[in-house]
């Protein structure tokens, strides 16, 4: 049974990309067949982050409007065997996304892959909703950050409010991902901690990323992070998130935990 | 005065925590993820009525948000039975009261602010 995923945050720039891209090659390493979606029509990037930006002929808008069948527009990864990707228009506008179309699309991806990974736009508007109304699971993305903190919360109660679960009064499965954390200014109290962040938005954690020279260097290079190098702390961190979403139980290990001592030390001398 | 200042910079996060809190429980009645007037309306109803027969309608809740001071007012018509004759003249008049301090408060604030501009 296939399972579709929404990557969202409200905000932009939190990572919903690197990170749709990051869990789909995990997921896909683990041995799963997947697809990520774009729904950033007319600001797709997840093409460029999964190295796939020259090999784009047809997307899902030309798919939606028929004029491409859904395997011409699938981008099969070279990489990995199991991954694919559907990109989302670049000339045309979120308006040419109809729910009816949408609604096909996901319906015949969700018979070709066991993972349907659709990365959301930023903001609230129709590509927003539209990405996360058939998700089976919402992966919200937050920094350990006000603004960000604030607008996921929005996203939460459009996520209990306007996806097809919500409408049927059914429950949609929510995780927070915490991205970009840096565990020594969280120690010292220059950061939100993963604690108070939880307490807040009051849903469940599906991994914290660290933040790390390794994710920019990925994205340069085409790469989704757990690809580009596996054995640093974000892909592991990914990794680790990937599994919890397949349903594995798998220790949450607080990034950059083994500074965090020396980082004490310090703190309490500073102090 | 350095050292303070220095440490004060530090435990921003503390600070953010708060104001999230406090930020988004306002943002949340209003966008009706937990409808807190309608919620608060149901549990004082359950608890009154453990005690007093009263009817739905009997109870209202008003949630008046200022910049300064956000109000709550709740409002609660007692029926008039035959044996608690004496306590229908009793609880309403503590009921009120109660929930309407703020506002004297207020007024005799304001009272006691003004009186001292007038004599000068």
């Amino acid at each position: 049974m296939a399972k579709v995923v929404v990557v969202t945050s409200g905000k932009g720039g939190v990572g919903k990309t690197t990170s749709t891209a990051a869990l789909g090659a995990a997921l896909a390493q683990l041995g799963q067949t997947v697809v990520v979606v774009d729904f950033d029509v007319g600001l797709r990037n997840l093409d460029l982050v999964m190295g796939a930006e020259r090999r784009v002929v047809y997307d899902l808008i030309n798919v939606i409007q028929g004029d491409a069948k859904l395997p011409q527009a699938l981008i099969r990864d070279k990489r990995i065997e199991t991954l694919s990707l559907l990109p989302a228009s670049q000339t045309r506008d979120k308006d040419a996304l109809t729910s009816e179309g949408v609604t096909r699309v996901i319906g015949d991806l969700r018979e070709k892959f066991d993972w349907v990974i659709c990365d959301s736009p930023a903001g609230i508007e129709k590509g927003a909703t539209l990405a996360m109304h058939h998700a089976d699971v919402a992966v919200v993305v937050t920094n350990p950050e006000i603004s960000s903190v604030r607008d996921s919360d929005r996203i939460i109660g459009l996520l209990d409010s306007k996806t097809a679960k919500a409408e049927k009064g059914e429950k949609i499965e929510k995780h927070l991902l915490l991205t970009r954390f840096d565990a020594d200014r969280a120690v010292r109290g220059e950061m939100l901690k993963t604690e108070d962040v939880l307490e807040i938005l009051a849903i469940p954690l599906l991994g914290i990323i660290p933040e790390s020279q390794e994710v920019l260097r990925a994205s340069n290079l085409g790469m989704p992070v757990t690809l580009s190098d596996p054995a640093s702390a974000p892909a592991r961190a990914y990794m680790d998130a990937a599994k919890r979403l397949k349903g594995e139980v798998v220790a949450m290990i607080i990034p950059g935990q083994k500074r965090r001592f020396i980082a004490k030390l310090f703190g309490r001398r500073a102090a | 005065m350095n050292l303070l200042s220095f440490f004060n910079r530090r435990a921003s996060a503390p600070v953010a925590r708060e104001r999230l809190q406090i930020l988004l429980a306002h943002e949340r009645a209003l966008t009706g993820k937990s409808d807190l007037v309608a919620v608060l309306q149901q549990e004082i109803l359950a608890v009154i009525t453990k005690h007093i027969p009263v009817e739905r309608d009997k109870i209202q809740v008003k949630l008046e948000r200022g910049d300064a001071v956000s109000m709550l007012e709740i409002d609660i018509e007692m029926p008039i039975p035959a044996p608690a004759a004496a306590e229908k003249a009793a609880a309403p008049a503590a009921e009120r009261p109660a929930t309407e301090v703020p506002v004297a408060a207020t007024a005799a604030e304001k009272a006691t602010a003004e009186a001292p501009a007038n004599a000068a």
